[in-house]
């Protein structure tokens, strides 16, 4: 958290700024004129119900998808804020290497489920010109163990493990190049509320010890609270409601948030 | 000496979507200044609004009018119209908040959910878990249950937890809401104690207490908060 406070307080420009930012098909409009700005160190969530546009806005901000409208500008490790769409592939490719990390709400679409899990995280190194066998391998036991993967483990193939070990995997293998940011979709879905308190704590410290940016998509309030600082609302592709976390869910405005709000069952 | 904090004409109104649009009016010209080393603690009836003023003064609840000063670092800083990022770092460096209810992640331990907002200012965890452990034995915690995620305790132990989190930071700005509500006499004593050594520390509070005592004995200023009542 040290670090993270020195990153708000030093670092006041943008990391990733979006500017009306749309995306139709045809005359279905997934996603419409979305607005905002990131800063280094904070954490944004995205909510609203299936169909609302987040992950279309996900795709869009971690420039898998074109916009149709707007654009998305981001600041390289030099300083320099560039237009996504205007730089080229292979930097495009070297920003997913190593200075973003995705999280896919599916581990097996963000991990090679053949191979061990030294490999999985070892191969991100790899990517980016790491070449000693040795250091590798610390590295990735260090990362599971930061995951609470059991290092005996490191040789097995995922597909050998549970769902929570998977995500945790996944997790590990996004942050070992020690990136800027870090997209998420729906990291706790598809998990079990035990394992999802597990991960979610796991989550939180990672990305407050590192300093990480991150944008969440989550259907789930509760995953919004805890671990971002900020949350846009969509529904029907547009951003109905923004602000400070705790400020939206706790005096929602917007009709609609407030449904959200006073949907949650009590435990 | 300036004010810390200086509220003038605050409004707030809930608008109740979900029940066809009612208007709720919570409160409104609120106005008031607390100073260094000052507790004030906001007097009236349940439901008059006092929790809604605290929490606007924590950027907890938006504020529909008026002007919410803080004095943070150095600078004074209106938190009706802050940005987001901003009250975050009004939060981490200027004020601190006591809640009715502890709001803890399952599966931290008590000692490191005390000492959490220590860390999140850049003291080691080391230094930060040894006052964690001083201020929990003070509130009779007893060690043994250091190590457990406050979620399995019982109310006045949670809160305990919860003022022990809250007192731990030397935040210039400290908001209590019933900080002594389900608290036995001796612990209540202690809690006193506690906001007795802020004051001399220079911090300036504001607390919501219905026990009479308590209020006699923190309150060196009292705020009806029935005169901000918002007309229907």
């Amino acid at each position: 958290m040290a670090r993270h406070d020195a990153a708000l307080s030093a670092s006041d420009q943008p990391l990733l700024r979006a500017e009306g930012l749309g995306k139709s098909y045809g005359r279905l409009t997934a996603c419409r004129d979305v607005s905002f700005e990131l800063y280094p160190g904070e954490v944004l969530a995205i909510v609203g119900e299936s169909g609302s546009g987040k992950t279309t806005l996900l795709q869009l901000l971690s420039a898998q998808l074109a916009p149709s409208t707007g654009k998305v500008c981001y600041r390289m490790r030099d300083g320099v804020m560039r237009d996504l769409a205007s730089i080229g592939e292979a930097e495009r490719r070297f920003l997913f290497r190593t200075d973003w990390g995705y999280v896919h709400q599916d581990p097996a679409q963000g991990l090679r489920m053949a191979v061990s899990a030294g490999a999985n995280v070892g191969e991100r190194l790899m990517a980016v010109g790491w070449n000693h066998y040795g250091r590798i391998r610390d590295t990735a036991s260090s990362w599971l163990e930061r995951v609470e993967i059991d290092v005996g483990r490191i040789d097995d193939a995922p597909r050998t493990y549970s769902g929570g070990m998977r995500q945790r995997l996944q997790i590990a293998r996004n942050l070992v190049t020690a990136p800027r940011l870090v997209f998420m979709d729906e990291p706790t879905g598809g998990l079990d509320v035990s394992v999802q308190a597990r991960l979610l704590d796991l989550m939180r410290n990672l990305v407050s010890e590192l300093g990480l940016a991150a944008i969440v998509v989550t259907h789930d309030l509760a995953v919004a609270r805890l671990l971002s600082h900020r949350v846009m609302v969509m529904k029907g592709g547009r951003v109905i409601e923004a602000g400070l976390t705790d400020q939206v869910l706790d005096d929602p405005c917007e009709p609609y948030t407030q449904l959200l709000v006073s949907s949650i069952l009590p435990a | 000496m300036s004010a810390m904090i200086e509220i003038s004409q605050a409004e707030k109104t809930f608008i109740m979507h979900l029940q066809g649009g009612i208007r709720l009016p919570v409160v409104s010209g609120v106005s008031f200044h607390v100073d260094p080393g000052e507790c004030v603690v906001l007097a009236g009836p349940s439901g008059a609004g006092k929790s809604s003023i605290l929490k606007m003064i924590f950027g907890n609840y938006r504020c529909d009018g008026g002007r919410i000063g803080i004095r943070h670092q150095g600078e004074q800083i209106d938190l009706a119209t802050a940005e987001p990022r901003q009250i975050l770092s009004v939060r981490r460096s200027t004020i601190g908040y006591v809640s009715q209810f502890l709001r803890a992640v399952p599966r931290v331990a008590t000692l490191d959910v005390v000492a959490e907002p220590l860390i999140a200012n850049g003291t080691g965890r080391a230094e930060a878990r040894e006052r964690s452990g001083r201020l929990l034995r003070r509130l009779n915690i007893p060690q043994r249950l250091w190590g457990l995620p406050p979620s399995t305790f019982s109310g006045g132990e949670q809160q305990r937890v919860n003022i022990a989190r809250g007192f731990i930071s030397d935040l210039p700005i400290l908001l209590l809401d019933e900080p002594t509500a389900s608290l036995d006499a001796a612990n209540r004593a202690v809690v006193v104690e506690l906001i007795g050594e802020k004051k001399r520390a220079g911090v300036a509070m504001v607390a919501i207490v219905h026990d009479d005592e308590i209020r006699h004995q923190i309150a060196d200023r009292i705020v009806d908060v029935t005169s901000f009542a918002a007309a229907a």
